[in-house]
């Protein structure tokens, strides 16, 4: 397992550079320069003064360089400044950040909550009718854009008061059950998709799994239908689910930066769209690359967790 | 093939829900119930009724909100076919090179598609529209790029799974030439997965595009798109909850016939899926 850690780390290794030339090079890509667009049309500076800044905006060196110096600072710690605020800005990015996370969490939550009872008792209890009917719940939870959701959310909830955080927000830290109640719709918005999914996926894993030989020999010993559910068949058909709730984390990632629109949530979310209305593109540049790297991390961690569940994987590897 | 969609009920529903709104583009280019962009600020807010005419109500300029959904169909429609179009060909044409040359090509290209799937979907295309502006053509590139990965793998994968046929080793050995075994006996070995991936792709292309055009980074008013109308009705749902349901139901329904209709074709293309059933 230690071996097979160390062998997917290194992996990550690529990929992460792959993502720091994309962020990089794209916002390279955008006419006119960050100079002028931080000193808009109504400044006048002295030929010194403009030296000055087209040093500390690298304009007098080739982007390559650039690139070499970006990611060294990255690697300090430094994401660099913000065109409007001046500010430095990883500050401001993890500020916003446990809030995004939490939204993500918690929509997960909600996903599996939601999607692994549904899919269990579509497993169970066979028929036509129900077959069909999960199914095309299924499709359709697949199919509601998730701020439509929100919105039609905050229309029949707005009366009902701490349930919608329409600019009042509380952090969890300062008052966690006012919190999860206003947490409570923004998440339900962005995991009920993920739920469809998750019912589908868990439905069709417990049919396999039950029609396999062991579910039959436990149940020819006489155990009882619950147990051999929960211990035999449960157990080995959640597997593929957890897979795929992990590798949909960042689905729900997405799906928090317009669900925070909706519900003005101060998250990352409504932090990139702020950046983007304002041209600021260190920080865009900044926000892509955490939720990037987010992403990386959680897929990498799905993996790890599959392969310390089911050994075929790591050994499949390793042949290979 | 095609009469076996027919005897799938899931696909023929998808079909039905893809054609219907393929019809409504056709109608909307000769005839609209109103003219989608003239305001008439006497008819602002007007719920539905049949008596007026605004079956679906109008919005807070007094617009017909009917005929602005009949207007956005083909916009919407348009993206999601051009963006799944141009990201499946650069993305298919990835893979089965990738998969059929097989050695430092594919690594190289799989790399690549690797680090495009670091990116959620939603995330890189509002990043890509944030670097090209907002404008209608770049919505689609911006789409069309997170879906070069995923069509990338699914065709590397199903050349992988033939490549090692016997008939394909025959052709080789008969002397074919790579072009040939290529577009005579692989590609058409692999159109079914890309049929049901450009499918579901559609489906979420129509929700991309909603969520940019929502987000204000797509589709730009006064020009109707589902996305920018949810958008526009945000300063009156209360009000007038009208503005915000129908646009969002027109997206429900559309996408909904893509990811039937790609269901129903995956059922039919996968007999072990049809045995648990």
């Amino acid at each position: 397992m230690a071996r097979y850690i160390i062998r997917r780390l290194l992996s990550l290794i690529p990929v992460l550079l792959g993502v720091s030339i994309i962020v990089f090079f794209l916002v390279r890509l955008i006419p006119g320069s960050a100079l002028q667009m931080y000193l808009g049309t109504q400044v006048e500076a002295t030929p010194e003064q403009m030296e000055e800044l087209r040093r500390i905006f690298g304009e007098d060196r080739p982007i390559p360089v650039l690139y070499v110096e970006w990611v060294g600072n990255l690697l300090r710690g430094d994401m660099g400044y913000s065109l409007r605020t001046g500010r430095q800005v990883l500050p401001d990015i993890l500020q916003r950040l446990p809030l995004s996370i939490e939204l993500t969490i918690l929509a997960l939550l909600m996903a599996l909550i939601i999607g692994i009872p549904l899919g269990i008792l579509g497993a169970i209890k066979k028929n036509p009718i129900l077959d069909l009917t999960i199914r095309i719940t299924g499709l359709l939870g697949l199919s509601l854009p998730q701020f439509w959701l929100a919105s039609l959310m905050v229309i029949a909830f707005s009366g009902i008061q701490g349930l919608i955080p329409m600019g009042n927000y509380i952090p969890f830290t300062q008052a966690p059950l006012a919190n999860l109640k206003m947490m409570l719709l923004p998440s339900l918005a962005i995991g009920i998709g993920l739920a469809a999914v998750i019912m589908r996926y868990m439905r069709n894993s417990m049919l396999e799994v039950m029609q396999q030989d062991f579910i039959r020999t436990a149940e020819a010993k006489g155990l009882k239908k619950n147990i051999v559910i929960v211990r035999h068949a449960l157990k080995n058909a959640i597997l593929p689910v957890i897979t795929v709730a992990g590798f949909n984390v960042g689905y729900l990632l997405g799906g928090a930066i317009v669900i925070e629109e909706v519900f003005a949530l101060p998250g990352m979310g409504r932090l990139v769209l702020y950046a983007i209305y304002q041209r600021d593109y260190p920080l865009i540049q900044g926000i892509v690359l955490i939720i990037a790297m987010m992403f990386v991390v959680v897929n990498l961690l799905t993996d790890l967790l599959y392969a310390a569940i089911d050994p075929r994987i790591r050994l499949d590897q390793k042949e290979a | 093939m095609f009469a076996r969609i027919l005897k799938n009920p899931i696909a023929v529903i998808g079909l039905c829900i893809i054609v219907l709104y393929m019809g409504i583009i056709i109608v909307s280019q000769f005839w609209l119930p109103f003219d989608p962009l003239e305001m008439e600020t006497i008819n602002m807010l007007q719920p539905p009724s049949v008596k007026s005419g605004h079956l679906l109500g109008t919005d807070e300029f007094g617009r017909d909100i009917l005929s602005r959904i009949m207007g956005g169909t083909g916009i919407s429609f348009l993206i999601a076919v051009a963006a799944t179009a141009l990201g499946g060909a650069i993305g298919t044409f990835m893979g089965v090179w990738s998969g059929f040359l097989g050695g430092a090509w594919d690594r190289w290209i799989m790399r690549i598609a690797d680090v495009l799937f670091s990116f959620p979907s939603l995330l890189l295309a509002i990043f890509v529209m944030a670097v090209l502006g907002e404008h209608t053509y770049n919505v689609i590139i911006a789409i069309a790029i997170g879906y070069i990965p995923q069509f990338a793998r699914i065709s590397r994968g199903a050349i992988l799974s033939i490549k090692n046929n016997e008939f394909v080793r025959a052709s080789f050995a008969s002397g074919a030439r790579k072009s040939y075994i290529l577009t005579h006996h692989l590609l058409p070995n692999i159109m079914m997965p890309l049929i049901v991936q450009s499918s579901l792709s559609l489906s979420v292309a129509i929700l991309l595009e909603s969520a940019l055009s929502f987000l204000g980074l797509g589709v730009q008013p006064p020009n109707p798109s589902w996305g920018n109308m949810l958008s526009s009705s945000r300063k009156v749902m209360i009000l007038a909850p009208w503005t915000a349901f129908y646009p969002g139901l027109a997206i429900v329904i559309l996408v909904l016939g893509f990811n039937l209709f790609g269901d129903g074709l995956r059922d039919i293309m996968d007999p072990r899926l049809r045995n648990i059933q």
